[in-house]
């Protein structure tokens, strides 16, 4: 059984901190330069945070961390987002 | 705040002294992964320790049982909240390993199979505090819980305790790992409910 989820996964938490649906953005995998929609990232929720990976090259894309009071966001793993404004 | 992860269930409100704060027993043990699962076989694992010099310390599967397998039960703490208590381990001792590594660094980094990294005070590592484990409740190791092999720091949140162990450098600076650069503790006491930082 897969251990990992889609990129659809972040849209909640994203939705806290971005006023667009980042999820449907088009992001560029900083490793491999693979360029698609962060939905289409593969996302492991059954650890210390939410961790979302490149489904091309297994990069870390994004981290979300609840941090008690702090919520603890990197998206070092894209290159870019595309979002359509 | 929501938070797209999934909860674990256990026995609550148990006053077992042995619990530390904010900790729920149970009695499976969940499988905690930020990444695909390694398959690394036995005859292909090694370990390695890096000194300040550069210089690599090998050991193979084979070689790091040559230093003597030892028992151990303890208790597992995760900082998602669950506990499980007196897990039966088989493993060889940091003493073991490190006893011909010389190093006036006072940190550690470990490395895993799948680039996951924790950092660790050295002597957290010595007199009995840590091993790198083999055997888990009678069993090989499985990958899912880090086998073939995994540090076993069980006095620290098991996040320390790093699956898929392939390697330890020493460092002078207690440079953050994969989980710590994002939010957590850089030591992670338990008993003192260190999650964050």
């Amino acid at each position: 059984m897969p251990n990992h989820l889609d990129g659809n996964a972040l849209a909640g938490v994203l939705s806290d901190v971005f006023t667009m649906d980042v999820t449907a953005a088009r992001g560029r995998c900083g490793s491999c330069g693979r360029t698609a929609p962060v939905a289409e990232a593969m996302v492991y929720p059954d650890a210390p945070g939410l961790v979302a990976r490149c489904a091309s090259c297994d990069h870390v894309l994004v981290v979300v961390v609840t941090a008690g009071e702090r919520l603890v966001l990197s998206l070092a793993g894209l290159d870019a987002i595309d979002l359509r404004v | 705040m929501p938070f797209a992860t999934r909860g674990f269930s256990g026995r609550r409100g148990q006053a077992d002294t042995r619990v530390p704060p904010g900790q729920t027993m149970v009695e499976k043990w969940p499988v905690l992964s930020a990444g695909p699962t390694p398959q690394v076989e036995t005859r292909d694992w090694e370990l390695t320790v890096q000194d300040e010099t550069g210089t690599d310390h090998r050991w193979s599967w084979d070689e790091l049982h040559a230093l003597g397998v030892e028992d151990i039960t303890v208790d597992i703490h995760c900082v998602t909240h669950w506990s499980k208590l007196g897990m039966a381990w088989r493993g060889v001792s940091l003493d073991k390993i490190l006893a011909n590594v010389r190093s006036e660094h006072r940190y550690v980094m470990a490395h895993s199979y799948g680039g996951y990294t924790t950092n660790l005070p050295l002597e957290d590592l010595l007199d009995g505090k840590a091993w790198i484990a083999t055997e888990a409740e009678g069993e090989p190791l499985d990958p899912e819980h880090g086998g073939p092999a995994r540090l076993l720091v069980p006095h620290l949140y098991f996040w320390k305790s790093a699956k898929w162990v392939r390697g330890l450098t020493m460092m002078p600076d207690n440079d953050p790992g994969f989980w710590e650069q994002y939010g957590y503790h850089l030591y992670g006491d338990p008993w003192k409910e260190q999650r964050y930082r």
